[in-house]
């Protein structure tokens, strides 16, 4: 079907011009309402302290200063720390890498299992680990936090990616099942009749063929688990805490002066990586947004 | 055994994912929702003990703000998501030739943290700083904007940030949802001589039922889960004035110490979501089935 329907809608050329018109002015509108915020955040951060006070918060800066920039970038003070948002950025990496691939995996072959080698109460199976998408994580923070313990993985990076990789393998299963479900079952059937096994199968013919459903999981994840600040701020302690908790620290801290262009600086660090990739690769970011919410 | 071993293979690697799940998500709700009939305070002790918990939750004035909070920000949050999203996606499915870049941008906050965007509502709604020095500043000397800072008013602050983050989510899937509207069914509305206000009012808007069932559902729970626009905009302030049953839970359990209370919490909230959730799984993967 081609973009939009109207096409030959027959009314009258003036009615159509003041409607079409009206129509673009509201849009307009609409990406004012959107995009202020963020004009907002990016002129503030390179507005100096003096200029804030004084000026108004819609103005562009007069002087340019990356000065916020780099001080929120490697000296601005989180707690008592005061190297900036750097660490807690690579924490966020280390985090979020591991935990992307291996949850991703999971999905592949979960999604693979449960569409080509169906068996008895796969579907319930698969409600059961769908309903785990669902959840509002406060009913398993309390356990979660024991369990860590146990582990000895209280406040590390080692036990964030677990509780990532474990929360996110609901969506990642979704979104790979239903990849699959749309490739031919026969494809399977003539492979096995050649004698090729389970991992054969899914090493040479689904993976490969996995491509697309690959970088909407691999996007959605990324995003989710970039942007986490639940259980950031719930399993991470010190040094340890991914960039969401520090942002946090930065602009809820009640000592000294508050330095909005730190803020503002700080939050467009934080949020760069996942702005970046919606940028270049939004398609895919949407498509796992609505596979993830209108497909249940 | 080697065959036995290929006959089993695929239930095998579905088992670690599996076992997570069954324990994690499962026992884990379950050992909170145990927890919540305990007298737990800073350490779980399961020793059972009623309703106690939930009690003493009904007997405090601040899990009653939280309730009503959650309710009026929910009521308010979908309203609008709602109606600012199919307002955009009708618009936008009128054949406007720039409608790539108009969708990237109302849709580009979903991919930023709620701490993100919510550093930058805080600094907009900040009465001595943000919208109210800029009306000033235009004349308006009088103009009073502080509902950031003002206990009756903090709430709508969130609604503010919440519908500016989600709206343009909710208009991506109302538009997938338009675009999937048979336009054999529209043509013949036209040549039967409707006009294009009445043909969305009688046949597009009531045949995307599914459509409005799904939106409402991803926000009502998006709405039960809001936790870092909160933290970061009012911390739940002023005082627990912004406080929702996400925010509270968090508190009775990491800095109040009250273990009990904090499960008793979100096992409210799970059951919320399950009420919601539930119905609607049961029916996608009902019809899937029968398709």
């Amino acid at each position: 079907m081609s973009e939009g329907r109207f096409s030959t809608a027959g009314a009258a050329g003036t009615r159509l011009t003041i409607s079409r018109w009206l129509l673009f002015l509201v849009l307009g509108a609409f990406v004012l309402v959107y995009l202020t915020p963020f004009y907002v955040m990016i002129s503030t951060s390179l507005k100096s302290l003096d200029e804030i006070r004084v000026g108004s918060m819609l103005a562009w800066p007069e002087t340019l200063t990356v000065a916020s920039w780099a001080k929120a970038w490697g000296s601005a003070c989180v707690g008592i720390q005061c190297d900036g948002v750097k660490p807690f950025f690579w924490n966020s990496v280390q985090i979020t890498a591991p935990a992307v691939v291996i949850s991703t995996l999971l999905g592949a072959i979960n999604g693979y299992v449960l569409t080509k080698w169906r068996f008895r109460f796969d579907n319930i199976v698969f409600a059961l680990i769908l309903f785990g998408c669902f959840i509002p994580f406060q009913v398993v923070l309390l356990p979660m936090a024991r369990v860590l313990g146990i582990l000895g993985l209280s406040g590390s990076v080692g036990g964030l990616v677990l509780v990532h990789i474990v929360y996110g393998i609901g969506f990642t299963t979704l979104f790979f099942r239903n990849f699959y479900i749309t490739v031919p079952s026969e494809l399977v059937k003539a492979a096995t009749i050649d004698g090729a096994g389970f991992l054969t199968i899914f090493t040479k013919i689904m993976l490969p063929l996995s491509l697309p459903i690959i970088v909407v999981t691999v996007i959605w994840q990324f995003t989710q688990i970039w942007n986490d600040f639940l259980f950031g701020v719930s399993f991470s302690a010190g040094g340890g805490q991914p960039i969401t908790v520090a942002l946090n620290n930065i602009v809820n801290s009640s000592t000294g002066v508050k330095e909005y262009n730190l803020d503002m600086a700080a939050a467009i660090i934080a949020g760069l990586p996942t702005l970046l990739v919606y940028v270049f690769a939004g398609r895919y970011f949407v498509r796992g947004l609505t596979a993830g919410s209108v497909k249940g | 055994m080697h065959k036995w071993l290929q006959d089993h293979l695929p239930k095998i690697v579905l088992a670690p994912s599996f076992a997570m799940v069954v324990v994690f998500v499962y026992g884990f709700i379950a050992w909170t929702a145990y927890i919540s009939f305990t007298n737990s305070k800073l350490l779980p002790r399961y020793q059972f003990e009623g309703l106690l918990q939930y009690r003493k939750l009904w007997e405090m004035d601040r899990w009653h703000v939280a309730l009503d909070n959650l309710f009026v920000f929910s009521a308010l949050f979908i309203l609008f998501c709602m109606a600012i999203g199919l307002l955009l996606a009708i618009l936008l499915d009128q054949r406007i030739r720039i409608e790539g870049a108009l969708r990237t941008i109302y849709l580009y906050p979903m991919a930023l943290s709620f701490i993100v965007t919510g550093t930058a509502w805080k600094w907009i709604l900040n009465p001595g700083l943000g919208i109210e020095k800029a009306v000033r500043e235009l004349g308006f000397e009088n103009f009073e904007f502080n509902w950031l800072v003002d206990p009756e008013f903090a709430i709508y602050t969130i609604v503010i940030a919440g519908v500016w983050q989600s709206s343009g989510f909710v208009m991506a899937i109302f538009l997938a949802g338009l675009r999937s509207i048979d336009d054999e069914i529209i043509k013949a509305a036209y040549i039967d001589g409707a006009n294009l206000p009445r043909i969305y009012l009688r046949i597009i808007i009531p045949s995307m039922r599914a459509t409005f069932l799904s939106a409402f559902i991803v926000l009502a729970h998006l709405a039960i889960k809001s936790f870092d626009l909160i933290v970061v905009l009012t911390r739940g302030g002023p005082g627990y004035a912004t406080d929702m049953p996400a925010t509270f839970m968090y508190a009775m359990a990491f800095s109040r110490g009250r273990i009990g209370l904090a499960a008793a919490s979100a096992t409210i909230m799970i059951i919320t979501v399950m009420a919601i959730i539930i119905p609607y799984l049961y029916s996608e993967l009902r019809s899937k089935r029968h398709e």
